[in-house]
């Protein structure tokens, strides 16, 4: 196949060029989501083909089909009458005057000139577009159906919160995986991640195949996992680095307030959560667990809480009393460990172990996040009053599976991870959000991700969340709803260049962990060398 | 070209698009789509005819007796004489200066000028464009314009080695010049076909 597909016929900025095929380029060959660049007069446009469709010049030959069983008359009517069209939507302009090549690629302000040549996008233009795997860039995967590597910028990635999307069961876990070990690799950030079904820190399932390994497992000097349920640890045979216990007295009104409808508490209920910290003081879910029939009507008559409200909140609250993790009084202080971990470039992996429900995972990942930002957001101010950079906390990364439970329209204000979403990297901290429910999601926590990745979604709700407030929004909705069931993604928004749709690089075989640990030449110290067996 | 030619005929009549000669040779007429060339000036034979010397006189029928048809011509020499052949060409083209343009020439053809077929090659090197086609779509001819450009590209084809895909790239022109009329190129593909 010749590389040039056709030239361009028509085109408008907003619909985008219409590109009519030349006759040896067979309609088939044309796949949604390639990359073609257009040679204009005076740039070169870089485009995705969005559509492809079959044009006749004369109506009469779709009503009355000439006999194409005569090769003669096929090879006639093939690219005159009969021809393909394809749709290209430009994204980028690259090339064009000296200036111009400097700038690099530039979002697409014009179109193409007529009949204009259109070729298939060459690796070195791709290369142009999205750079080559350097200090910064990591390799993330192929473009679909190129060789290509699609090199992502993680410094810039990092940068803001971002969103991995997709229906259960289409790679997200395996894809963030692979973000996660770029950014461990290419980024000045450190990871926490909230680790719902342990799939992170040491081994990670794989759906009909051998298990796959952790981070741990591929930098061990550069993870620890922290894990909630030590007896689930052990049994999985996880190294673990510290057992999180959560103290009773840790958890504030606020942290009920988003368990509201999980726990089915009702307004009152959080209502009273709030009068009770007033009146009991720091120690008052303790105190509430603990209250004896006695004390319990003294509260009642010295508060104006109803009695209704109490038990709904007694109920709700002795779920969390009951989680293992949950004590009294926590003798150590998990937050200042996971800060100290953090501060010296160590990722952080903390496991759920048993305890999967979802109120287990809001009120840890709540109130963990909660403290650490507010630590970040006092060290930022401290080095911003200092006006010394070296000061400045490490930029971290949060990552939280099942957003949409912490970022729904209804607790997306009292989370902290709605507060981070919206006030972005401020104080150094960004959120890597990983949900099948993008449509659960708050609006405005949406538009302020800054970079997102989804693999196939096919609820239109979904589809539309997701693509909300992006350009070309109908041709990348055909894109992406054609996206294989597995290990397949679209890429969009500030790390990118363009939206691309690609397929993440393998993680899984030994020459994949080989892949991942060898490239890593800002990684601070070098894997012991015990690391080598774990590839047999 | 070669002056060694035969010359077949002599132009009786003559316009800007069109020229009508004579044969020499009763029933000599070359092929209806045939190139032909008078001086400077490149027609394709799009009708003829053969008729009597006297307009508005009727040859009548002498066969009756004869055994053959020969024997009808034996018999009656004068028959040579008073009956003619005749062919008109659409002008498709002209040479200037040792290059063959493929559109009309700025003066019609001379009256007796000479007439001849041209031979391969000039053939060859004519239809190495395919402009004269909108010419013949473009007339009208007592002859179908699709039989006559069919006829005649048929003929070419001979000349090239590979004839299908001379035959190919002639069907493309056509389906260009005829986008929206795709019936008449239809019609004229279904008589190209290679058998």
């Amino acid at each position: 196949m010749t590389d040039k597909l056709g030239i361009v016929v028509n085109a408008s900025l907003e619909k985008g060029v219409e590109v009519r095929l030349d006759a040896p380029v067979s309609v088939e060959d044309m796949v949604v989501g390639r990359y073609v660049t257009i040679e204009g007069q005076k740039r070169r446009f870089f485009g995705m083909i969005t559509d492809v469709r079959l044009g006749v010049t004369d109506e009469s030959l779709s009503i009355s089909p000439p006999d194409v069983s005569d090769p003669f008359i096929a090879d006639v009517l093939n690219g005159t009458s009969n021809f393909g069209q394809i749709h290209v939507t430009p994204m980028l302009t690259i090339g064009g005057d000296a200036d111009a090549i400097a700038e690099g690629p530039q979002p697409v302000k014009t179109i193409p000139a007529h009949y204009c040549a259109v070729n298939l996008a060459t690796e070195a233009d791709i290369e142009n577009v999205f750079g080559k795997e350097d200090k910064q860039r990591f390799f993330v995967g192929n473009p679909l159906d190129m060789e290509t590597k699609l090199c992502l910028n993680l410094e810039e990635f990092v940068k803001r919160s971002n969103g991995i999307f997709g229906k259960s069961g289409t790679g997200k876990t395996f894809l963030t995986r692979i973000l996660l070990i770029g950014i461990l690799q290419k980024s000045k950030a450190v990871n926490l991640i909230f680790d719902m079904h342990s799939e992170y820190g040491w081994k990670g399932t794989h759906e009909g195949g051998a298990p796959v390994k952790g981070l741990k497992q591929l930098f061990p000097s550069n993870v620890a996992v922290f894990t909630l349920d030590e007896e689930s640890s052990r049994r999985r045979k996880v190294a673990t680095d510290y057992v999180v216990k959560i103290g009773l007295n840790e958890i504030t009104p606020e942290d009920v307030s988003i368990l509201r409808s999980t726990l089915n508490l009702t307004d009152l209920a959080v209502e009273a959560a709030y009068q009770l910290r007033k009146v009991l003081g720091k120690d008052w879910l303790n105190k509430v667990l603990n209250l004896g029939e006695e004390e319990l009507e003294d509260l009642l008559k010295a508060s104006n809480i109803h009695e209704g409200s109490l038990q709904s909140l007694k109920r709700g609250l002795g779920t969390i009393g009951r989680l293992g993790f949950v004590v009294p009084e926590a003798k150590d202080d998990a937050v200042k460990n996971i800060l100290d971990y953090l501060q010296q470039g160590r990722n952080v992996v903390l496991e759920f172990g048993r305890y999967q429900e979802i109120a287990a995972y809001l009120l840890v990942a709540n109130l963990l996040s909660r403290r650490i930002y507010s630590s970040y957001q006092r060290k930022m101010e401290e080095a911003i009053a200092a006006d010394s950079d070296a000061l400045k906390p490490r930029p971290l990364v949060i990552t939280i599976e099942e957003a949409h439970k912490f970022l729904n329209p209804e607790v997306a204000d009292k989370t902290i991870f709605g507060t981070i979403a919206r006030e972005m990297r401020k104080y150094n901290v960004s959120l890597l959000v990983i949900d099948q429910r993008p449509s659960g999601i708050n609006e405005e926590v949406m538009s302020q991700l800054g970079t997102k990745i989804t693999c196939l979604l096919d609820n239109e709700r979904d589809i539309d969340a997701v693509l909300s407030g992006v350009s070309g929004k109908n041709e990348l909705k055909s894109v992406l709803a054609r996206l294989a069931p597995k290990q397949q993604a679209l890429i969009f928004g500030h790390a990118v260049p363009m939206p691309v749709a690609f397929q993440p690089r393998e993680y899984g075989s030994a020459a994949s962990y080989k892949d991942f640990t060898s490239s890593s030449p800002s990684s601070p110290e070098k894997p012991p060398e015990d690391i080598e067996k774990l590839w047999e | 070209m070669s002056t060694k030619q035969n010359k077949i005929a002599e132009v009786i009549e003559a316009s800007t698009a069109q020229f009508t000669a004579q044969c020499y040779e009763l029933y000599e007429v070359p092929s209806l789509g045939a190139l032909v060339r008078t001086g400077d000036i490149y027609g394709i034979v799009a009708h003829a005819e053969t008729t009597g010397m006297e307009p508005g006189r009727k040859p009548i029928a002498r066969g009756k007796d004869a055994a053959t048809e020969e024997a009808v011509y034996k018999d009656s020499p004068q028959l040579k004489k008073l009956l003619r052949s005749e062919f008109t060409a659409a002008v498709v083209g002209y040479r200037k200066e040792g290059k063959i343009h493929q559109y009309l020439p700025p003066q019609p053809a001379k009256i007796h000028a000479f007439v001849y077929l041209c031979p391969p090659e000039e053939v060859d090197e004519f239809s190495k464009s395919f402009t004269f086609l909108n010419i013949l779509i473009n007339s009208a001819f007592s002859v179908p314009a699709e039989e006559v450009i069919a006829s005649s590209l048929r003929q070419m084809s001979h000349v090239r080695e590979d004839s299908r895909s001379f035959l190919v790239s002639a069907g493309k022109e056509l389906a260009n010049l005829l986008a929206s009329n795709i019936a008449r190129v239809r019609n004229i593909l279904e008589k190209l076909k290679i058998d």
